[in-house]
């Protein structure tokens, strides 16, 4: 059987590779999948903790709640995200993160 | 779930999500991070976590991957294929990703308690993982779930705002 160091190592390295997404990508788009990444990496060590934490022969229902909170909120910043994409898009006609400096300081 | 089934879910799911980082074509990374989010949700299963896992699929890889796919074809993104790494950020980053590495897997052998196995799961037969969830949900977080039915309705109503209004 699987441990929880297993799922949390799993859980770890699939973080690993959203922010390595989000270092090493130049496309705004993909940048926003891997923060994704990140956030379901995190929801994954959530259902770990709750199924190992054990409550009177059930699993901690209460982190899996959690998870589904942020699953919804993911979903909307998605929405909000990719519409201010789109806006940047308009105005400036391209989604490459170093096209877009006018914020450099 | 035996184990090897559990490490040939995690191949899945890490392989694609590298795929996610390497592919040149937003296309191809968004049909691989919906891949590795069916891996991930197959790994929710094996956690016996049945609601969050048909939750993910259907939120996830149906809702979120088709939003990411139509605004993937809606933009025209030829531009990005031509341009190549900037050395200084891939060292940059891969220093810091072998230092995270090395960090979580300390933290993960250091940790005693994460070696037990599965607890077992004394389930009542007539109340599914779904009948469990939705208790928790509807009898000790009503209004936190408010709070996120407000939150949706606020960001679809921002985000039509955003992408009907002129940017000045």
């Amino acid at each position: 059987m699987a441990t929880l160091n297993d799922y949390l190592l799993a859980s770890g390295l699939l973080f690993t590779v959203g922010f390595a997404g989000v270092l090493l990508r130049r496309n705004l788009i993909v940048i926003f999948m891997a923060l994704e990444l990140m956030l379901n990496a995190a929801n994954l060590s959530l259902v770990g903790f709750s199924r190992f934490h054990t409550q009177a022969g059930l699993p901690d229902y209460n982190a899996q709640v959690l998870v589904f909170f942020i699953i919804t909120v993911a979903a909307a910043e998605v929405a909000v995200g990719l519409a201010v994409i789109v806006a940047l898009y308009r105005a400036k006609q391209t989604t490459h993160i170093e096209d877009l400096n006018s914020l450099k300081f | 779930m035996p184990v090897a089934l559990f490490w040939t879910f995690v191949v899945i799911m890490l392989a694609f999500g590298v795929m996610v980082v390497v592919f040149r074509n937003p296309v191809a990374s968004a049909l691989s991070l919906v891949v590795c989010f069916l891996g991930l949700a197959a790994l929710y299963i094996s956690l016996d976590a049945f609601f969050l896992g048909v939750i993910q699929i259907l939120v996830y890889a149906g809702a979120v991957m088709v939003l990411f796919l139509f605004i993937i074809m809606l933009l025209d993104l030829k531009g990005e294929q031509r341009r190549s790494f900037n050395l200084i950020a891939v060292f940059g980053g891969v220093v810091v990703i072998v230092l995270f590495v090395k960090v979580l897997s300390d933290v993960c052998y250091g940790y005693q308690s994460g070696n037990a196995v599965f607890p077992a799961i004394t389930h009542n037969a007539e109340h599914g993982d779904t009948w469990q969830v939705g208790m928790a949900l509807f009898e000790q977080y009503k209004l936190p779930l408010q709070m996120i039915g407000t939150l949706i309705v606020v960001a679809s109503v921002g985000a039509v705002l955003l992408s009907k209004r002129e940017l000045k």
